[in-house]
């Protein structure tokens, strides 16, 4: 049963694929300006994870090495494109504003990650819910990333209003640059720090040690 | 792993029938789905269409509201409505045209040289929807798509004049990939706000209206032809002034709102 909740709850603080393995990055700048789009971006990829895991590792006993990953690819792509194709039919509002980044959850990094370090390895059970536990991961970190990018840089949560922008006649001066993707990475970074203060466990070894300051008559 | 993964056989067979079952599910997904698509696809245009023309009520279904909508299909080199024979021959149907696909097609547009392309669309479509709002057989309102280059995207959008076919009645646009927050906030409904009332030709009949850096003077004469521009969106800003004087002037909608004006084109 710990391993069961190993495999589901660690990805989210223990083991985050963004903030401790740094994957997943791209899609994590692009879509957390609001946090609907985000809900939506985090249940896709979630729903991906968790069934190309299963159906990989259903099959993993007869993949051939040699086009292991190209087998992982297409049934990855082809999950992406049915979630595409869902969200198109069923919520053509979000799909447009997320446009090309959900066709783009097949070159997410934790998706294919996933699939060769747990699913190929493990049974069909564990590593659906290894996919459900790192979406969960994936999402959480979306989630905290876009309530402060929307919170900020337009006053809202959910596209509800929240501060009174100057625009609308309230008093929040919103920060423009919340809205642009770079903020996203001082966002993560500054979660990262946190994480990692709290965690110590999660600092990496530095690969090169800085060597201590040379004399001044050198330098000159 | 089994053994015998490895040979040529087996590795030929695992990829078939993977693609098989993977070609099979998405098939049946696209194709399934295909229909709900194409009906949120419509009702989403529709929608834009009622908003431009200030049509839009909360808690009325769109399809029902759109009823009062006239679509008819422009033919922008004569500045006349296409006659059926004429759509015939060109395989149009009013109710389905799709002005985007029509611009890529050879038969159905023509590509436009460097100085007759401000808004710098490339291609423009021989035909163009029309969306007439009616109140008994008089037009009320009529809707007009227009798009253009921003900064990053084309824009696509709505404008909606009233029946003297120069005053605005309402702008927006349905598809836009500008900045957030900058160039983006041209969905801002504070702004589309703006343009109601704005008169687009100027009495020698050029279409004049523009974005203005800075701020509307209310005390110039030029007020009624000007628009905010938005701030921080130089380049948006500048392609929306574009696109609109484009589709308005003498290559655009140009002349057949004068036809309209003059003698009311049935």
């Amino acid at each position: 049963m710990s391993e069961v909740k190993k495999v589901l709850f660690g990805p989210i603080l223990a083991n985050n694929p963004i903030a401790l393995q740094i994957l997943g990055i791209c899609s994590a700048l692009a879509v957390t300006s609001s946090m609907s789009v985000s809900l939506v971006m985090a249940i896709a990829l979630t729903l991906v994870t968790a069934f190309s895991n299963f159906f990989i590792s259903i099959i993993r006993n007869h993949i051939p090495s040699s086009i292991r990953i190209i087998v992982q690819m297409i049934i990855i792509a082809s999950l992406v494109i049915v979630v595409d194709q869902v969200l198109r039919a069923f919520a053509f509002e979000i799909s447009k504003q997320l446009s090309v980044f959900v066709g783009l959850i097949i070159t997410n990094c934790i998706v294919m990650g996933r699939a060769e370090a747990y699913a190929m390895q493990n049974g069909p059970v564990m590593s659906f819910l290894d996919g459900i536990g790192n979406g969960l991961g994936y999402s959480a970190m979306l989630m905290v990333v876009a309530f402060f990018r929307e919170l900020l840089g337009a006053g809202k949560l959910f596209g509800h209003v929240v501060f009174q922008t100057v625009q609308n006649g309230g008093w929040y001066q919103p920060n423009g640059l919340m809205l642009l993707p770079p903020s996203a990475f001082f966002v993560i970074g500054l979660i990262i720090w946190v994480l990692r203060s709290a965690k110590k466990e999660q600092v990496e070894e530095p690969e090169f040690k800085i060597a201590a300051n040379s004399r001044a008559q050198e330098a000159l | 792993m089994a053994s015998g993964n490895e040979s040529i056989k087996k590795t030929i067979l695992v990829a078939l029938a993977l693609c098989l079952v993977c070609s099979i599910f998405v098939a049946a997904a696209a194709v399934g789905l295909k229909p709900i698509q194409k009906a949120n696809k419509a009702l989403d245009r529709k929608q834009n269409i009622l908003a431009a023309a200030g049509m839009l009520e909360p808690g009325k279904s769109v399809d029902e509201l759109f009823k009062r909508v006239e679509t008819r299909i422009v033919n922008l080199d004569t500045g006349e409505f296409a006659t059926p024979e004429e759509l015939k021959a060109a395989g149009i149907n009013p109710l389905t045209y799709d002005q985007k696909a029509a611009a890529q097609n050879p038969k159905l547009s023509r590509a436009l040289p460097a100085d007759e392309d401000p808004a710098d669309i490339k291609r423009r479509a021989k035909y163009a929807p029309v969306y007439l709002v009616m109140s008994g057989d008089k037009i009320n309102k009529i809707v007009l798509p227009v798009h253009g280059y921003g900064l990053w995207s084309t824009m696509y959008g709505f404008i909606a004049l009233k029946n003297d076919y120069s005053t605005v009645v309402g702008f927006g646009f349905y598809d836009q990939g500008e900045t957030p927050g900058l160039g983006g906030e041209v969905d801002n409904p504070n702004w589309k706000a703006l343009w109601k009332g704005k008169e687009v030709y100027n009495n020698q009949g050029k279409p004049v209206i523009r974005l203005v850096k800075g701020g509307v003077n209310n005390a110039s004469p030029d007020a009624v032809h000007e628009v905010d521009a938005l701030s921080g969106a130089t380049l948006t800003s500048r392609g929306v002034t574009h696109l609109v004087q484009y589709w308005m002037g003498k290559h655009g909608f140009g002349p057949f709102l004068a036809k309209l004006r003059s003698k009311g084109v049935q």
